[in-house]
């Protein structure tokens, strides 16, 4: 029981990040039609920068947070400029893009901290909440899950509330036509990728302090947030963010009870079959020819 | 026509003489490159057959694998002989190619890709997890060397020289079912995917099919490839081989069949003329994928084309003044 209910716990707690690297992605696909293969990259990315400026320079840790957002809304900026908006008219290009992005950003991760062993970060937040005498929630874990979630309601927010997210939801349903009602439709990639590859870099410092942190670390993340994106239903924010808390309990329950290896073997698989039986997931619309 | 015709063998017929000597001049390491490149060569055209319909799969470096793991399994546990269990392994690298195509391509595009990674990924976890008998992330090391009569197939050269016959004869199967009436047909259902079913042509069927043929000659790639190395391991296939497909794809051009082997032969030349940078040779390759993107969107094999309708140009039209 006590087993059943830490599972539960640590299971949300890893759907904040699963959410925030998942709903980037759906982000930058949804306005942009992008593939963004580094985004597991932007992850380490800002896990780096935190590693970098609060384990080794000593900035504190809530700047370097806000460094890694600014650091990996930048990285996204600059590649929506140099690479994705050049490349729309071709459908792989931006991927194939995407994919040099991530060895470019693997290889700075090794230029800047060595091809050595993982790194970690020392929690900033030390101590343990204790409830009910046996649930165990570091403080560190729940420092985490209160950003994401308010990062993820200020999304929310910015999204539905305000016209630059009437106007992105605008162009993801319709490029031609938002275009038409005179939304800059390359500004509103521009804002796109900029809070999706925010959002991948604030994922990463969070998880910085609670994870190895090596160069390859990204492979992980991307396919978490390809499975999320999956179930969640492709372009489905909402979606997405259902699917990272499913998605979370599940793996943390499979990988207590089994293995990690066996969580993500069925990850995959049920994504497999949410793409056969029902390919708009679980919160898409479906969208005629 | 005729002429022309007889002009490219004999060229092809040249170039493979030059193939054949060309071991004998290199030094041991050079000539592994020599061995692998080959092998390279086998599998970008593989994987070119599969893109043939418009559908870029991420599942090829793990059929490869597939096809790796017969073998190791074969020879290993079973006894089997190399020869033997070389065609077999890209039978069975077919078979789960034609199970596979059940799911994977009720999907198309985006959904594709991203289904034929999953399901790649899962196989592969599959191979890390299991460890009876697949090995784990070790794998299954101490594979056997081919034995023919007293060729001794531990040595490059002889190696050399089978996957040099294995390659050139899938090659060639490959090109003539490329230019056959199938081949035909395949390019029909990436351009044209509805009027080629309004002639009655089944889509499913042909996507399948090339699926099916790319993987079992991928499959005889990944059997030679870890046949020479001696071990077999799940990391050989991950994700950065097929990214090292798809590049080489994508950067020698996939509208001809050449252009794949260019950009395969091209890259692989350059990464071996830049080991010595080490750590930034992955960087070096996503700058020279990303300029090629940007820059050269039909490939290196548009170049040669390119030059010739420039030269064209200068000699028929004076430029206005």
């Amino acid at each position: 029981m006590d087993l059943l209910l830490q599972s539960l716990v640590n299971g949300l707690i890893q759907s904040g990040f699963f959410a925030l690297a998942a709903v980037g992605l759906v982000l930058i696909f949804g306005v942009m039609g992008v593939v963004n293969f580094a985004h597991g990259e932007l992850v380490m990315a800002g896990a780096y920068t935190v590693w970098y400026l609060h384990a080794q320079i000593g900035l504190p840790y809530p700047v370097t947070i806000m460094a890694a957002l600014a650091i990996c809304t930048g990285i996204g900026l600059l590649m929506e400029q140099f690479l994705f908006k050049p490349t729309r008219d071709d459908p792989l290009g931006g991927l194939i893009c995407s994919i040099g992005v991530l060895f470019i950003l693997q290889v700075a991760a090794t230029l800047l901290g060595g091809d050595g062993p993982s790194k970690q970060v020392p929690p900033p937040y030390e101590g343990t909440m204790i409830l009910f005498d046996t649930l165990r929630i570091p403080y560190q874990r729940v420092f985490s899950l209160v950003v994401s979630v308010a990062a993820l309601a200020v999304l929310w927010y910015f999204l539905t509330r305000s016209r630059f997210g009437w106007a992105l939801r605008a162009v993801s349903l319709d490029r031609e036509a938002a275009s038409l009602q005179g939304i800059d439709s390359n500004r509103i990639s521009l804002i796109a990728i900029g809070v999706g590859a925010g959002l991948a870099g604030l994922a990463g410092a969070l998880m910085a302090p609670l994870t190895n942190i090596n160069p390859h670390m990204g492979h992980n993340v991307i396919i978490t947030a390809f499975i999320v994106t999956i179930v969640g239903g492709v372009g489905s924010l909402s979606g997405a963010v259902i699917a990272a808390v499913l998605y979370a309990l599940f793996h943390t329950f499979v990988s207590t009870y089994f293995s990690g290896t066996i969580a993500t073997i069925g990850g995959l698989l049920i994504m497999v079959v949410v793409l056969i039986l029902r390919p708009t997931g679980i919160m898409g619309r479906r969208v005629s020819e | 026509m005729a002429a022309s015709r007889l002009v490219k063998g004999l060229l092809l017929a040249m170039m493979l003489a030059a193939l054949m000597v060309l071991p004998h001049f290199l030094k041991y390491h050079h000539q592994d490159f020599l061995i692998f490149l080959t092998i390279n060569v086998l599998v970008v055209v593989s994987y070119r057959l599969v893109t043939l319909t418009g559908e870029w799969s991420l599942i090829h470096a793990v059929m490869m694998g597939v096809g790796a793991y017969t073998s190791a399994l074969l020879t290993k546990h079973l006894g089997i002989s190399f020869w033997i269990s070389l065609p077999l392994s890209g039978i069975v690298a077919a078979a789960i190619a034609a199970v596979l195509c059940f799911p994977l391509f009720r999907m198309t595009q985006f959904y594709f890709l991203i289904g034929s990674f999953a399901a790649g990924e899962a196989i592969r976890l599959c191979w890390i997890h299991f460890i009876q008998p697949f090995g784990g992330t070790g794998g299954i090391s101490g594979l056997a060397v081919p034995e023919l009569g007293s060729i001794d197939f531990f040595e490059p050269i002889p190696y050399f020289y089978l996957v040099l016959v294995v390659v050139t004869l899938s090659l060639i199967v490959l090109y003539r079912i490329e230019t056959s009436r199938i081949g035909l047909t395949l390019h029909a259902v990436h351009w044209k995917a509805p009027l080629a079913e309004s002639v009655g042509v089944n889509t499913w069927n042909y996507r399948s099919l090339a699926f099916v043929i790319g993987s079992f000659f991928v499959g005889l790639a990944g059997t030679l490839k870890v046949h020479y190395l001696g071990t077999v391991t799940p990391n050989q296939f991950d994700i950065s081989l097929m990214v090292f497909i798809l590049i080489w794809v994508i950067v020698g051009g996939y509208r001809t069949f050449y252009g794949a082997i260019i950009g395969a032969v091209v890259l692989s030349v350059l990464d071996e003329a830049i080991r010595d940078l080490d750590v930034l040779r992955p960087a070096i390759y996503g700058a020279l994928l990303i300029a090629s993107i940007r820059f050269l969107p039909s490939g290196l094999e548009s170049i040669p084309q390119r030059i010739i309708a420039r030269f064209r140009c200068d000699s028929r039209t004076e430029p206005m003044p």
